[in-house]
């Protein structure tokens, strides 16, 4: 009866086998490296760069152990501490020509040294949390109200320009709040307006009330619209930040979004939280100015002149010059959209504008002016400027307008994205901020580790003491459970913190709750004069209901605290519910494996070694070995 | 070995009512110290500004506490952490000045007095996100009394459920009794193990209310007291062995730990002994108050002739 079929150890082996691999890259360790990443959004990393990164090396005269390639950065592994800053400023020289304007972060990192078979196969190390690595955390805030505000004022401008071209006459619009009030004299032209909102406006909702002799026509942004424009503004606010903090050189940045409203930011290895604040909060300007095509500036173009009074040279991304006037026709400010489509007439790729009503009235004049004369789009980040793009005005434009012709799907996404990073779409504050030094968190790793292991080691002494064999499994059983639980958040790559440790060795302590509840058991079925075999069978048997309850009570607590949980105690809850999934596995079906596999095929078991089986009757103790 | 060499039944529910009064009075002094001193909440909840400075030889707490003072807090604390050299400064959340410069601030002015400090960490939690987790742990603590309620009931039976509950949130009420009374810092970590506790001394009472059911089908002729007494005494020693071995790793957390995980270890020993405690002499004891028969517990109900408080049991005519 105590025998499992080849199937049940088949599926122990391979758990077995899955949780040793997939544990292992753990036991590693890390290695020094050099990650290199886009120090601009205009900048791509691909695979040649990483061909310049490998030439740089090997001109250099530095081994790298590996160097690979993951889609976003170039990492290189070097042997220890020295190489990698050798490397680091030997790539560094050859990337970055001008230091004062990096296209490529080169950050100092730490690579996991397990072999690249077993990175083939996807397993990696247990992700650590700020507070096992040291860096800095932030949660953002993000005003919605402001935005919806911004939204409300861009309306109100479009609407007045609407009713203009419509010759609809009416009393003044205002923004109140984040309504748009729009007085009207009479009801003829109460319909007028009303045709227009409904026409153009698919974004307002309005009531209209007789107000004296007038109407007063009150419209608010659509719910829908306005969990829109709360969800863009949150993406825009996330592809900013994510262009700012390239510039702090830090190997892994998190940008979350967590909850409708907040984005958490997390630097590992900062320290400087004043400078990471500073550029958080800093704004990259976009701004549209006319290109000079006069002799001279072609002249300055190549070089072979001076640049003209009252121009500028800027370099386009490919490190073409072009000459612009220093005058400024619209900023970032004016600019609420833009978007990739594709051109209704030949399919071609191109970037929507959509600028607010004053942007509109000043880009009607200006192309009204300035027909068949290129505009470029610079922006500026860290106080420099690049041209984005400088297109040909091809027509009269107003508020809407395209830039089309000789782009990629991807350089139109690029395009759109860098637009709309120009500016945070609405303003934010920090309403949360950790910082945990580096020796800080290399102490709660040992401090983690410590409390994990010196538990483990006693509860598996003592647990050897008290149930003898049995005792043994069930110390094996744990050991499993220990290699599941690394295992699983290895293979989740779930944030590691030092609660998260904690209910590891937590988990540990309750997971030997199952194995002592099936020794109990089984001890008092042979107290109660079952034979061996039965005894095992029914111990293994009747504990199960009580296991099964008492996890899922466990279970329960776990799953709310992951659910409200935040911060520290979601890592906690992490590793707590998946310690219990682990430990139901490990301490019923494992060592039941190992009871099976050693006792099971004994037909005249005689006794089983599990400690003293105490008899009230005999009044003495009967110990019963094999 | 055995440590658990017991003859007879214990009669734990004979001393019932006087360990009931016993845990009574120990809830209401939790409760009133709750109410007289309420708990000492962390920055996490109350918003405000933590920063932990290490310095190369002991600290002067005092100096800092000057320092810090001087930039015109009024309610600062200062303390040890861990070590004499480590210390802990906490400012609360300032209206009207940007408190995420708290710590820069403060950093500098101690910078100043003594080039020696270092930040090993800081945290800064703005007073909206302090209320929301407030409000969090509430909902959490909220969802694991209803989940258990509902699986026990389903499991067992209402009365159970509520003996369960009823239990463990006594023992929740005493560790939160405790952080108020000596004024433990209680932060986020400790609300995980309380409500962990709470999960995992549930456990205990569901051992014993396992044992009681399958007694009232094993022992037809005992009445419910001894059956209680019976499922009690054996499962006593698993109880104990489990506890203490979960207790033998929140001791090494407790040692090893260091001060971060000093409370959530704390926590955790206050809730296992008295979940020890809660789960033999109150759970089982207000199960019995709230009156458990055989009949809730068995279903199909048991047929008449067996009924042990019938005389004429078995009798056939």
């Amino acid at each position: 009866m105590n025998r499992y079929p080849v199937w049940k150890y088949a599926i122990l082996v391979i758990a077995l086998l899955v949780g040793v691999l997939y544990t292992l890259p753990n036991l590693f360790g890390e290695a020094p490296a050099v990650q290199v990443s886009a120090g601009k959004s205009s900048v791509k990393v691909d695979l040649t760069t990483q061909a310049r990164v490998e030439e740089a090396l090997k001109a250099a005269g530095i081994a790298a152990d590996a160097i690979t390639f993951d889609g976003n950065s170039i990492k290189a592994r070097f042997a220890s501490t020295d190489v990698q800053l050798k490397a680091k400023d030997a790539i560094q020289k050859s990337l970055i020509p001008d230091v004062a304007d990096p296209s490529y972060v080169v950050a100092l990192n730490l690579l996991s040294r397990s072999p690249a078979w077993l990175s083939a196969m996807g397993a990696a190390p247990m992700y650590l949390g700020l507070d096992l690595r040291g860096g800095v955390h932030f949660m953002l805030q993000v005003d919605m109200q402001a935005a919806l505000t911004k939204k409300a004022e861009s309306l109100a401008g479009d609407l007045r320009s609407a009713l203009r071209e419509k010759n609809v006459r009416h009393g003044g619009i205002s923004r109140n709040g984040q309504a748009i009030e729009l007085r009207v004299r009479d009801s003829q032209t109460l319909e007028a307006a009303k045709a227009v909102l409904a026409d153009q406006f698919a974004d307002l909702q309005y009531v209209d009330a007789p107000d004296g002799t007038e109407y007063k026509l009150t419209a608010t942004i659509k719910p829908v619209s306005a969990r829109l424009v709360q969800e863009q503004a949150v993406k825009q606010n996330m592809v900013t930040l994510h262009n700012r903090i390239n510039e702090l050189g830090v190997a892994e940045p998190v940008i979350q979004q967590q909850g409708p409203d907040r984005i958490v930011v997390q630097l590992p290895g900062v320290q400087d939280t004043a400078k990471a604040k500073d550029i958080l909060g800093r704004t990259a300007t976009l701004e549209m100015r006319l290109v000079d095509d006069s002799a001279e500036a072609r002249a300055a173009e190549s070089d072979t002149g001076p640049v003209p009074f009252g121009m500028e040279r800027f370099k386009e991304r490919n490190g073409q010059s072009v000459i612009v006037k220093k005058q400024v026709i619209i900023t970032g400010e004016n600019l609420t959209d833009a978007q990739p489509g594709f051109d209704s007439q030949n399919q071609q790729p191109k970037v929507d504008l959509t600028v607010d009503a004053k942007g509109g009235r000043i880009m009607r004049d200006t192309s009204r002016e300035n027909l068949k004369k290129r505009m470029a789009i610079l922006l500026f980040e860290k106080g420099k400027g690049e041209v984005l793009t400088a297109p040909v005005i091809q027509g009269e434009l107003g508020n809407r307008f395209q830039i089309s012709g000789s782009m990629t799907v991807t350089e139109a996404n690029d395009l759109a994205l860098l637009l709309r990073a120009g500016s945070l779409a609405a303003p934010m504050e920090i309403i949360e901020e950790r910082t945990i030094g580096p020796s800080l968190g290399a102490e709660n790793i040992a401090k983690g580790f410590n409390s994990v292991t010196w538990g483990f080691l006693v509860i598996v002494a003592f647990m050897c003491v008290y149930y003898m064999m049995f005792g043994l499994f069930s110390g094996i059983a744990l050991g499993v459970n220990l290699l599941l639980l690394v295992a699983v958040l290895s293979m989740l790559q779930a944030t590691l913190t030092l609660p998260g440790m904690a209910a590891m060795a937590l988990a540990l302590g309750m997971a030997i709750d199952s194995n002592v509840l099936i020794n109990e058991r089984v001890r008092e079925e042979l107290r109660n004069g079952a034979s061996p075999q039965a005894a095992i069978n029914a111990g293994y048997d009747r504990a199960w209901g009580t296991i099964l309850d008492s996890n899922v009570t466990t279970l329960i607590a776990g799953v709310a605290l992951l659910i409200f949980g935040s911060g520290p105690v979601r890592g906690f809850a992490v590793v707590h519910c998946i310690g219990i999934l682990t430990s139901m596995f490990s301490a019923v079906f494992f060592s039941r494996g190992l009871v099976n596999f050693w006792y099971g095929r004994q037909k005249k078991l005689k006794g089983v070694s599990i400690g003293t089986v105490w008899r009230p009757d005999a009044g003495s103790a009967v110990t019963k070995v094999e | 070995m055995e440590f658990f060499k017991i003859r007879k039944d214990i009669p734990f529910m004979r001393h019932a009512l006087v360990l009931n009064v016993v845990s009574l009075v120990t809830f209401l002094l939790a409760v009133f110290f709750l109410f007289s001193r309420g708990l000492h909440l962390s920055v996490e909840f109350t918003g405000g500004t933590v920063m932990e400075v290490g310095y190369s030889q002991a600290a002067d707490v005092g100096k800092i506490r000057g320092v810090i003072s001087g930039l015109g807090y009024t309610d600062v604390q200062v303390q040890n952490f861990g070590t004499s050299r480590d210390v802990m400064i906490r400012l609360p959340a300032k209206k009207g000045v940007n408190s995420a410069q708290q710590s820069e601030a403060a950093l500098a002015a101690l910078k100043q007095a003594d080039p020696d400090a270092v930040l090993r960490r800081s945290e800064f939690v703005g007073p909206q996100v302090g209320e929301e987790l407030a409000v969090d742990g509430l909902k959490a603590l909220g969802m694991v009394v209803v989940g258990i309620m509902i699986y026990l009931a389903i499991r067992f039976e209402w009365k159970f459920a509520v003996a369960a509950i009823i239990a463990n949130l006594h023992d929740v009420i005493i560790i939160l009794g405790f952080f108020a009374f000596f004024q433990w810092e209680f932060s986020l970590p400790v609300l995980a193990a309380v409500l962990a506790v709470l999960g995992y001394s549930v456990n205990e009472s569901v051992v014993i209310f396992d044992r009681i059911r399958e007694n009232f089908r094993r022992f037809r002729k005992m009445n419910t007291v001894e059956i209680i007494d019976n499922a009690i005494t054996s499962t006593i020693s698993r109880t104990i062995i489990t506890h203490g071995s979960t207790q033998i790793m929140v001791l090494s957390m407790l040692l090893f730990g260091g001060p971060t995980l000093y409370y959530f270890a704390l926590a955790l020993t206050i809730g296992i002994c008295f979940g020890i405690y809660s789960s033999v002499f109150v759970g089982a004891a207000i199960a019995m108050w709230l009156g458990i028969k055989r009949e809730d517990l068995i279903k199909g109900g048991v047929s008449k002739a067996n009924d042990p408080n019938d005389p004429n049991a078995g009798a056939t005519v």
